[in-house]
């Protein structure tokens, strides 16, 4: 009895390192550490060897290769350069001068969670009833039936993130999903990428709670309410880290273990550098404000979302490693967007420090490579020249980055995964289109197969039914 | 170098408040999509004297003294006219206080002329201009009835006055918003549509008599019925925002119960399912080209190929509806035409041809909304013009020269400046907040 019980708590301590959620079960439990809830039952589909030739390719990792070819196998970028092996069977495509990009990923995505039709019963994004709701998780809000997703993958998206809404200080978490269409959202749940957690500074938290006279209210008001909301977390942490050495030792009883709460334990997730923290914030000087509570904290923030004018700290963002996740061009909707300009993007890059083009947006997730494109052109007409290789990097590898997976997507290179899209032109021009989309090196869409075009259930019936779109 | 710059666009920026004069101008040696013609012509000059085009073509001879703009290895089109926006009626949309957009505690609606609210200097409408945007139609929206007022056209000429034209259309919303804000249902809408036609009429008959006798129940206050009499006899159009493909053709019927009413459809995303009816009726439509989202259930059949089948059909096609900060911008119209073209060379799809993508945004708007002065390069035309540094439907190009009614436009505007600010973040002498 004595060994089993050792043998549980070294099997928890050892998860304890690597994963805080959940927490271990009771110490006289001697069975092996739960399994993570929810977890991806993602499976990629079949596809076959293929070798693209003649491709102008930007890999996503900043190198461009002219008249280049890539190789897919068993779902894995398995060779890419100027020439790759051919085995017998593959199939081959000839370019002919087309361009080919590992798929885009966008890190700021409702899709699912706020779906269209955008009818109040599917509105499922801001769990607007506190300002503190780490508890909420957005994947049980998505509706995998949303038509968004097949738009976005006529796109070119291959990975995206999906969050909460910025009701809320404390949105809840997010979830990075492959753009495949499943029948549940565990089917789509990208595997083994971190968690994250949405926050949100300024306006949207004041305003949903101040016009219910609740705190916040004010600017002042949501960073008391975050700062006693991590320094609760902080005494649910210690509570656990003491239970945990207690585990390790073998002197802790079952009853000793902590009641678990579902809001600190996402918190403590952050706390312990497992989840990711998505901090929607537009302005210079709140999110100076709000890395400054992450130092108290001990936390990190991994990217300010929507980051308008990120071009005004852009040194203190590098400084920091926080990416910064941009519209190309959004501004003057909101007071804290009055100041956005359209060099953001290109001044962040020029800083050296992280910059995304994300989306936000239905509509604009089908297009984060025009975005790129307009966001690059005004950095080059205010004399910052960044080239198409590098630019591809926003909707590729740096939100990869962001997201804890760009070790696996976000880049063509050898051994990740064969998220790649064939564009029948230069894909930083208007006239261009994803032709082919692969992920995990299955064909998902393809413009000239109505048969690899996805259609939800939503739209069978419907007017319009599989038309282009 | 930079404090040069920045004092050069203050100094721009003053000129631009005091009346800037129309010169003699020669845009020279670029590409020069007349629109009047489908092919552009390579070379060509383009020829300005007292706010007028005077010559366009090639071998046209620069008049001695004009200011020469070289336009070589650039593009040269008319200046983008906005088929529907809300420009000068806000500066930060969320920000009530700036917002004129619509009043929902008003007790008039169609009465309500949005050409008062309108404010020169609103920021929006200098960075509309900076993409090349000399033109718009300007809505206002609806508050608490279908009807949202009377609609303005405007110039973007940098100056105190934008007004072209006041009560220059109606606005109303049927379908989903229309439903919503006449208490629930379509019917209860065109309930308050027709109840609304029928007592402008009532009050063109006999304007002193027309409270005399009423039925509560219909009351529509003087000044709307006076505001509608216009509608009704067809000097003014009716600019009806729809989407399903039912409420087309239920708007598309109005015109039997009130013969002369003149329509023009806004957003109409399933009105490619019956483009044929559109194209008899010869209603023009405002749409976008980007929206192919069912999000909405008015919206399902939704697709970016609706635009080129409208053309198709013959229906007169402007793009518009670009009404805030965020992915429909009235300086993004070229990215919606330039996909428009995109859309044409998917299998299956049906998009627009350069040419037709270009006058979607230019000719066919003037067209729609009877701005003859405007919309191709022709002698005679009021010469709004704008050089490109590249294909305008292209990202990668921007406006390098905007000229409006002749006057050559400032190149500045605050977001021009808070770049510049911010270009280089030194700031070990003094904040950042003082070179300027």
């Amino acid at each position: 009895m004595m060994r089993k019980v050792i043998l549980a708590s070294l099997l928890l301590t050892a998860a304890c390192t690597t994963t805080n959620a959940p927490p271990p079960p009771p110490a006289s439990v001697a069975a092996a550490p739960a399994p993570k809830p929810f977890p991806s039952t993602y499976k990629a589909y079949p596809g076959v060897t293929t070798v693209i030739r003649g491709a102008t390719i930007y890999d996503g990792a900043g190198h461009r290769i002219d008249n280049g070819q890539i190789r897919l196998e068993n779902g894995k970028v398995a060779e890419i350069g100027t020439t790759v092996s051919v085995p017998a069977g593959a199939t081959v495509i000839e370019a002919n001068g087309r361009y080919v990009t590992p798929g885009i990923i966008d890190i700021h995505s409702h899709l699912g969670v706020y779906p269209s039709p955008g009818v109040d019963a599917n509105s499922d994004g801001n769990e607007a009833t506190a300002p503190a709701r780490p508890e909420v998780w957005s994947e049980h809000s998505i509706w995998p039936q949303d038509p968004g997703f097949t738009r976005a993958l006529a796109g070119g998206v291959t990975s995206l993130h999906i969050l909460p809404g910025s009701a809320n200080l404390f949105g809840g978490r997010g979830v990075t999903v492959k753009n495949v269409l499943g029948r549940t959202a565990q089917d789509m749940k990208f595997p083994d990428a971190p968690m994250s957690l949405k926050m949100a500074c300024g306006e949207n938290p004041k305003r949903v709670y101040g016009s219910r006279n609740q705190m916040p209210s004010t600017r002042m008001g949501n960073i008391a309410v975050d700062r006693q909301t991590w320094a609760d977390a902080t005494a649910y942490k210690r509570r656990w880290d003491d239970y945990n050495k207690r585990v390790a030792a073998g002197t802790a009883k079952p009853s000793d273990m902590p009641r678990r709460e579902l809001g600190n334990e996402t918190l403590m997730g952050v706390l312990n550098g497992e989840i990711l923290v998505q901090n929607h914030c537009y302005r210079a000087d709140e999110m100076a404000n709000t890395i400054a509570m992450s130092n108290e904290f001990g936390y990190k923030v991994t990217t300010f979302h929507h980051a308008v004018e990120a071009y005004k700290i852009a040194d203190l963002l590098k400084a920091n490693g926080i990416c910064s996740a941009m519209w190309a061009d959004w501004w003057g909707f909101k007071m804290e967007s009055y100041d956005g300009i359209r060099e953001n993007v290109a001044l962040v890059q020029n800083a050296g420090a992280c910059a995304i083009v994300h989306s936000d947006d239905a509509n604009g997730i089908q297009r984060l490579n025009q975005e790129a494109a307009k966001a690059a052109a005004a950095g080059k007409r205010a004399g910052i020249n960044i080239p198409p290789e590098v630019i591809w990097e926003w909707v590729s590898l740096n939100p990869a980055k962001g997201l804890g997976i760009a070790d696996k997507t976000g880049s063509l290179e050898v051994g990740k995964m064969a998220d790649v899209v064939l564009w029948n032109g230069d894909p930083l021009s208007v006239y261009s289109r994803p032709e082919k989309v692969w992920i995990d090196g299955a064909v998902m869409f393809d413009t000239s197969d109505p048969k690899r075009r996805p259609m939800t259930d939503f739209e069978l019936g419907q007017p319009g039914m599989g038309d282009v779109k | 170098m930079k404090l040069f710059r920045t004092a050069a666009a203050v100094a721009a920026l003053l000129v631009a408040a005091a009346p800037l004069s129309a010169e003699t101008i020669a845009i020279t040696g670029g590409r020069v999509a007349t629109v009047a013609n489908p092919e552009p012509l390579d070379g060509a000059t383009v020829v300005i004297r007292d706010g007028r085009i005077v010559a366009v073509g090639k071998g046209v001879a620069v008049p001695a003294g004009a200011r020469v703009i070289d336009a070589t290895g650039k593009w040269v089109t008319p200046g983008l006219i906005a088929g529907n926006s809300m420009l000068g009626l806000y500066e930060v949309d969320a920000v009530d206080e700036t917002n004129d957009t619509e009043a929902r505690k008003s007790p008039w609606s169609a009465a309500i002329d949005v050409s008062s609210g309108l404010n020169a200097r609103a920021t929006p409408v200098s960075v509309a201009r900076l993409g090349g945007v000399t033109r718009a139609a300007v809505q206002p929206d609806t508050g608490n009835s279908i009807f949202g007022g009377q609609g303005a056209l405007i110039t973007l000429a940098a100056g105190e006055d934008i007004l072209l034209r006041p009560r220059a259309f109606q606005f109303i919303e049927l379908g989903e918003d229309g439903a919503r804000k006449a208490g629930g249902s379509r019917p209860a809408a065109w309930l308050e549509l027709r109840n609304a036609l029928q007592e402008a009429e009532r009050y063109a008959r006999n304007p002193a008599a027309y409270t005399d006798g009423r039925d509560r129940e219909a009351l529509v206050t003087r000044l709307d019925a006076a505001a509608l009499v216009s509608v009704v006899d067809g000097r003014v159009p009716l600019m009806v925002h729809v989407e399903r493909a039912s409420d087309i053709l239920n708007v598309l019927r109005l015109p039997k119960e009130f013969p002369k009413v003149r329509l023009i459809l806004l957003g109409a995303r399933e009105g490619w399912t019956v483009a044929d009816q559109i194209a008899a009726a010869k209603v023009p439509v405002i749409t976008m080209a980007l929206m192919d989202l069912p999000d909405a259930f008015e919206t399902l059949a939704s697709t970016r190929s609706n635009a080129g089948r409208l053309v198709a059909a013959g229906v007169l096609v402007g793009l518009g509806m670009t009404t805030d900060g965020t992915g429909n911008q009235p300086r993004n119209l070229p990215q919606q035409a330039g996909n428009a073209v995109a859309q044409g060379r998917l299998p299956g799809a049906v998009g627009l041809t350069p040419a037709q993508a270009l006058a979607a945004m230019t000719r066919s708007n003037a067209r729609i909304f009877g701005m003859d002065d405007v919309g191709t390069l022709e002698a005679g035309k009021a010469a709004d013009v704008v050089v490109w540094d590249g294909d305008p439907l292209e990202l990668s190009s921007a406006p390098t020269s905007v000229i409006i009614g002749g006057v050559v436009q400032p190149t500045v505007s605050r977001q021009t400046m808070l770049r510049d600010r911010y270009l280089n973040l030194q700031h070990d002498q003094l904040p950042l907040a003082y070179p300027r």
